[in-house]
């Protein structure tokens, strides 16, 4: 079978953020999935991937909850293919699935978890961990999405923001880096690349893979407020209409680090910030609340009419 | 080696109207000297080494070493290096002052990611990533008896 149908139908682990914060990135990605003809199948009682808190405190422990999802996706639903949407849970899942490969201790903590919790323990390299990009980009393609387009996002110039984590560290993405065609750890461009195929135009940013703070947007707001206020500029210098997203915690502190920008540090950057999935959805013809951008904390409507989406 | 604050100091100043080449080569020093900070908290000299004609790229190889969560600034080092050399190999380019601002934002980026793991106790877990995959000191996890 070849990638691009294995990837027509997914085991999809959305994750705590997801039916959080980050609400309309669920909504937009399932709306672009079933658009394009994708199927996605809800990981069936999904746990917390152990995000950066466990992770921080025990990072076994975090392996054994993010295997818990592969093996719930692997050993009772049958799924060879597990997406996952948010940076974090993709983050979790491949370093998982390293530390399993890789670190005798980990397989022997992950197999008395799993032999206490009454599961099947979950073997590496029973499921592939992907990202919501590989999953459009390898299953659609460019030419595919271009042949599907309705409404060009000509006219709107985007930056496109990776985060920190869907590409670090390096080992754990032995797919990445792999010459053309693969994902750059450095210079990532599968977000750019299927938006251009939309018809957006991707402006240079440098701070693509740049730090949001996101981790401790509580603990450290006015660092985190400082650092998103400096990847805003950053993009507005660079002529962006848009910051595209693919990680709700980076949109999530992107859109309250705006307004606390503007409230505490009193400056104001221009600019909107959206999920590529919901960029990706309203250039498919999709409507503008089908893909949540109400649902977002910024307020994009007016500027998404003038460039005739939504 | 400037204080933070005055390094700060240095990012936030505008783009001067002339000078422009001086200026990228005070944000290039500057960056050196926040990478001098962390490597200095870590209880080692700054290297005078180059690497790739960039003394800061060896400061952050240096810094790396043993912390691969610092790594998260790589890339922001090689785009510091990267608009040091736009605004001083195309001197006349129409768009300078742009791009010593970009410099500047990429610079301060630096500076803010290295002062911030350098707030948060001491060499501090600011970044999420922090923790190297494999440390060897992981703690808290339970016993096959307490399992």
């Amino acid at each position: 079978m070849t990638t691009k149908d294995k990837y027509k139908k997914v085991a999809y682990y959305p994750g705590c953020a997801l039916e959080g914060t980050g609400h309309a990135y669920n909504r937009s990605t399932k709306a672009v999935g079933k658009k394009l003809g994708l199927e996605l199948v809800e990981v069936k009682d999904w746990n917390c991937c152990g995000a950066m808190e466990v992770k921080n405190i025990d990072p076994k422990i975090q392996t054994y909850l993010s295997s818990r999802v592969m093996s719930t996706a692997a050993n009772e639903m049958d799924m060879d293919v597990v997406m996952a949407p948010c940076n974090g849970c993709y983050h979790n899942l491949k370093k998982a699935e390293y530390d399993l490969a890789n670190d005798k201790e980990s397989a022997e903590v992950v197999d008395r978890l799993s032999k206490k919790a009454g599961h099947k323990t979950y073997e590496s390299g029973q499921v592939e961990t992907i990202h919501a990009l590989d999953w459009i980009k390898d299953s659609i393609g460019e030419e595919g999405l271009a042949a599907r387009v309705k409404n060009s996002l000509s006219g709107i110039k985007v930056a496109n923001y990776y985060g920190c984590m869907y590409t670090r560290p390096r080992h754990i993405f032995p797919e990445k880096d792999q010459g053309p065609g693969s994902e750059s750890t450095s210079k990532p461009h599968f977000m750019d690349d299927l938006l251009a195929a939309a018809g957006a135009e991707n402006v240079d940013f440098p701070l693509k893979t740049a730090c949001c703070g996101g981790a401790h947007t509580l603990s450290d707001s006015d660092t985190s407020t400082k650092l998103v206020l400096n990847i805003l500029k950053a993009a507005k210098l660079s002529g962006a209409d848009v910051i595209a997203t693919e990680c709700p915690t980076c949109h999530s502190g992107l859109e309250m680090h705006q307004i606390r920008a503007e409230k505490m540090l009193g400056e104001t950057v221009d600019i909107k910030i959206l999920y590529f999935t919901q960029l990706l959805g309203m250039a498919l013809g999709l409507k503008a609340k089908k893909v949540g951008v109400h649902e977002n904390v910024s307020d994009s409507m007016k500027f998404l009419k003038e460039k005739g989406l939504g | 080696m400037r204080g933070l604050t005055e390094l700060e100091a240095v990012f936030d100043a505008p783009p001067p109207a002339t000078g422009i080449q001086a200026a990228a080569e005070d944000l290039l020093l500057a960056s050196e000297e926040v990478l001098e900070h962390w490597v200095t908290a870590r209880g080692e000299t700054p290297t005078r080494d180059e690497r790739e004609g960039f003394r800061l790229l060896a400061l952050h190889r240096q810094g790396a070493n043993g912390d691969p969560s610092f790594n998260a600034c790589r890339e922001t080092c090689r785009e510091v290096a990267y608009h040091y050399n736009l605004v001083t190999m195309q001197p006349e380019h129409a768009d300078i002052t742009n791009r010593l601002s970009m410099m500047g934002l990429v610079s301060k980026h630096l500076y803010l990611f290295i002062s911030g793991k350098l707030q948060v106790a001491g060499l501090g877990e600011f970044c999420c990533s922090s923790k190297p995959i494999r440390s060897g000191n992981d703690i808290e996890t339970p016993t096959q008896e307490e399992a």
